[in-house]
């Protein structure tokens, strides 16, 4: 068997860094392969080099045979090579069969168009309504819209980018099935994502990269997740341990909230009700924009409600502001490391002095303390191993997991009562990963209780006490976390057929 | 107060040229701003084009070379905008503002020996009989050139944003400059071609002021139209179509002004010209009430810096 797209010696290096070093694997006709690796590792930067939107230095591609160095991304789609992409590729103000057509070399016309998109979106199972706005449709639809995109020209070889983070279970199930059936019919697909229980059920090879080398490849059914992710890694993994203990009183109280979204595309909150204890962790799962956005502005104070919608420790802080909020106990990270949880092109002292002013006591008569400041800053710093030159370089030259480590470290060094967090882990490598969630349950030990919204199931059930689901702007009421399947959860999601079980 | 002066056919004829200028200039603007940039230099460009088409018209004594003259004048300007903003990545807004300044100096300083020339007659439309017709005639069949043209400029940017390829490209490049760069379209390129779209018809908006609709050259004689304009692009909510409709409202209501002031009507005259802007203000506000309509219209990546990372 020839490989339908072979690389020797891919080389790709960017200032101070080497993306790619010396890359080179085979991929046959019909195969699903797997690249599997760490943020950074350099996954992105060799697809972006397939697809013809990164030049490699050094080394060269073959595609049958021929030799294959596409200058832009339309001459890749015209050999044959697709690409669906996990963030920013589709356009949410256009409707589902202008995004396809935006993808397409010679376009048929509208109503060409839209039949073949009907026939390829029924023939893979993949319903998709040609007409609809795309700012309206769920992730997994949304995913479905690129998959249709790339189906439409025929690909030879179908490139997936971290394509189930947004998915629920029962989609990734959808989604594997289409797979399977391409690859039957012949596609290659070249699979990239860290989830290695996905890869295990997919995939026939996986090729490792750790640091742009090649550091292994192996038959992923031949291999436990631990087995790889430690070749992944590098090193051993530190999972955190839970401790389930009894809990404290109700310290943080959602009544029956209502709240219209203010983004024209996102999900307003319905009946939202919880109550959060001393010392427990809270998971909120579901996949991203069903309302956790939202969520999080209410709680944190961004976004006013009734004023007895919200209690913290038996009083209504649904009207106060979100300083109001700090000063009684109740901090917040929110899910955008940059530009919301943040200031981008502030140092990390400016940074911790934005909330930590008022419960680290920064300030005096208006006045920054700046030792004092600088002092905090280095504290998150050194607590919580996030790696910088120094407290005053901008918080935009970090990389979001040591970002990510100081937006948390920040918070938690204030010692909040209740905590609240949107995605704490999201494009976070696995060991920054296992420190922030290690974090997380130190802080509810020590009596705090903590609300975490997160889209990773696992994340949820490795350190929550009680899970619930938001769906649609809707929560389901809370269960213990220990016991639950990801199926059951999965359920849950999708809303309605909770009731069909 | 007379008010029988005020005939209805000849208001709305002398509206229509009132509001050719802004109209021109803001559906240039639109297109700017579909692709994702914000320019506002309008009000330069504007004046550019009024004083090279006023150069070249007086020079040639042919209007129509003025009228070209005044879309090349008005592209030239905006292509300093589009290289400083699209490789250059500077703040749109500075350089928006910058433009008009720079535009306002040049054009006084190149119209230096202009001022008190009448440029050459301008054709009207004139189809024997039909143009006789009462009412009809003078409304429909005996305007000048120009204002069917622009009617035309915008029939014809409504069909290429919405039935053409290109069109989509445009949008797509406006609504998510990261996703399209991603699929392979030139986002740089298309917004380089869009400002520069929008340099002309500026210009030939300028042009019209300077040859048809005052006709002579005085410094600043744009007074604000190109603000205008680019209020009207808002107050369309970036449909072709609605861009006639706000500028002939705006157009009627400058016109009825002056209408108003000649009739001598019992209001200090400061009022009566206060009040094209005052209603653009109060459109706005209405327009930006309902936050949900005008965020779904405008392009989601207007005004923002594209740099093509890896």
């Amino acid at each position: 068997m020839t490989a339908l797209l072979s690389l020797s010696g891919l080389t790709k290096a960017y200032p101070g860094v080497i993306a790619n070093d010396n890359v080179s694997f085979d991929i046959g006709p019909g195969e699903i392969h797997a690249l599997l690796g760490e943020n950074g590792a350099g996954k992105s930067t060799l697809v972006k080099m397939i697809y013809g939107l990164v030049r490699p230095d050094s080394g060269t591609m073959m595609l049958h045979g021929e030799p294959y160095a596409p200058p832009e991304p339309r001459a890749a789609r015209a050999s044959g090579v697709a690409m669906v992409f996990q963030h920013f590729s589709l356009f949410d103000a256009l409707t589902v069969a202008e995004n396809i057509a935006l993808g397409m070399e010679d376009a048929p016309d509208t109503a060409d168009l839209t039949q073949r998109i009907i026939d390829v979106s029924g023939k893979y199972g993949l319903t998709i309504d040609p007409f609809r706005m795309v700012g309206d449709l769920s992730a997994g639809e949304r995913q479905r819209v690129e998959i249709v995109r790339c189906l439409l020209q025929n690909p030879k070889m179908l490139i997936m980018d971290e394509p189930t983070s947004v998915l629920t279970p029962q989609e990734v199930e959808v989604l594997f099935h289409t797979l399977r059936q391409l690859s039957e019919e012949g596609t290659s697909i070249l699979y990239i994502s860290h989830k290695l229980d996905e890869i295990k059920a997919l995939c026939e090879h996986a090729t490792i990269l750790r640091h742009g080398k090649v550091v292994g490849t192996c038959v992923p059914k031949d291999e436990t997740a631990k087995s790889m992710a430690e070749m992944m890694v590098g090193s051993k993994l530190r999972t955190p341990k839970k401790h389930y203990t009894r809990h404290g009183a109700a310290l943080l109280e959602l009544h029956n909230l209502w709240l219209k979204s203010k983004d024209p595309f996102g999900t307003s909150l319905k009946e939202v009700t919880f109550n959060l204890h001393e010392g427990e962790v809270l998971g909120v799962g579901g996949v991203a924009g069903n309302g956790q956005d939202e969520l999080l502005l209410a709680i944190s104070g961004e976004e006013l409600t009734p004023a007895h919608a919200i209690q913290l420790k038996g009083e209504d802080i649904g009207q106060l502001g979100p300083n109001a909020r700090r000063e009684r106990g109740l901090l917040t990270a929110p899910e955008e490391r940059l530009g919301h949880a943040a200031a981008p092109d502030m140092s990390l002292t400016e940074n911790a002095f934005l909330t930590g002013a008022m419960r680290q006591n920064l300030t005096s008569n208006g006045i920054i303390k700046t030792a004092a400041t600088r002092a905090f800053a280095r504290d998150i710093i050194e607590q919580f191993d996030v790696r910088t030159p120094s407290s005053e370089n901008a918080a935009r030259s970090l990389s979001g997991g040591n970002l990510q480590k100081f937006v948390i470290g920040r918070e938690i060094l204030q010692h909040p009562e209740v905590f609240v967090v949107n995605q704490p882990t999201w494009g976070v490598d696995a060991a920054a990963a296992a420190d922030i969630r290690h974090a997380i349950l130190e802080l509810a030990k020590n009596g705090a209780a903590v609300l975490v919204i997160s889209q990773d199931l696992d994340e949820l059930m490795e350190i929550s006490d009680n899970i619930a689901i938001l769906s649609e702007g809707t929560l389901s009421a809370p269960r213990p976390a220990q016991g639950i399947t990801i199926e059951q959860i999965g359920l849950m999601m999708g809303g309605t057929e909770v009731e069909h079980v | 107060m007379d008010f029988s002066a005020l005939s209805p056919v000849a208001l709305i004829v002398s509206l229509m040229v009132a509001a050719t200028p802004i109209l021109i200039a803001a559906i240039g603007e639109l297109v700017v701003e579909k692709s994702g940039v914000l320019n506002l230099g309008v009000e330069g460009m504007m004046i550019i084009g009024a004083i090279c088409g006023f150069i070249v018209a007086v020079e040639t004594g042919s209007p129509w070379l003025g009228f070209l003259a005044a879309m090349a004048g008005g592209a030239a300007i905006s292509f300093i905008f589009a290289v400083l903003t699209q490789y250059m990545l500077t703040n749109q807004v500075a350089t928006g503002l910058a433009l008009t300044m720079f535009g306002l100096g040049l054009a006084a300083l190149m119209g230096h020996s202009y001022a008190g020339i009448k440029p050459p007659k301008f054709g009207t439309l004139d189809i024997p009989f039909i143009s006789d017709i009462p009412v009809i005639g003078p409304l429909i069949f005996s305007h000048d050139y120009m204002i069917y043209i622009s009617l035309m400029i915008v029939a014809g940017v409504w069909y290429f944003l919405t039935r053409t390829r290109g069109g989509l490209v445009l949008r797509a490049a406006g609504e998510n400059h990261d996703a399209a760069h991603a699929l392979g379209y030139k986002v740089i390129r298309i917004r380089i071609m869009a400002i520069m779209f929008g340099g002309a018809m500026a210009g030939l908006g300028g042009a019209y002021l300077s040859l048809v609709r005052v006709p002579q050259w005085t410094e600043g004689m744009t007074a604000g139209a190109g603000w205008i304009a680019l209020a009207l692009v808002v107050f369309a909510s970036w449909k072709p179509w609605r861009i006639i409709l706000g500028a002939y409202l705006f157009g009627g209501i400058t016109v009825l002004q002056l209408n108003l002031q000649a009739a001598g009507a019992n209001i200090p005259v400061a009022y009566l010209s206060m009040t094209p802007y005052l209603v653009t203000i109060i459109v706005l506000v209405i327009m930006s009430a309902d936050k949900k309509r005008t965020s779904l219209n405008a392009p989601a990546c207007l005004g923002r810096i594209f740099h093509a990372s890896s």
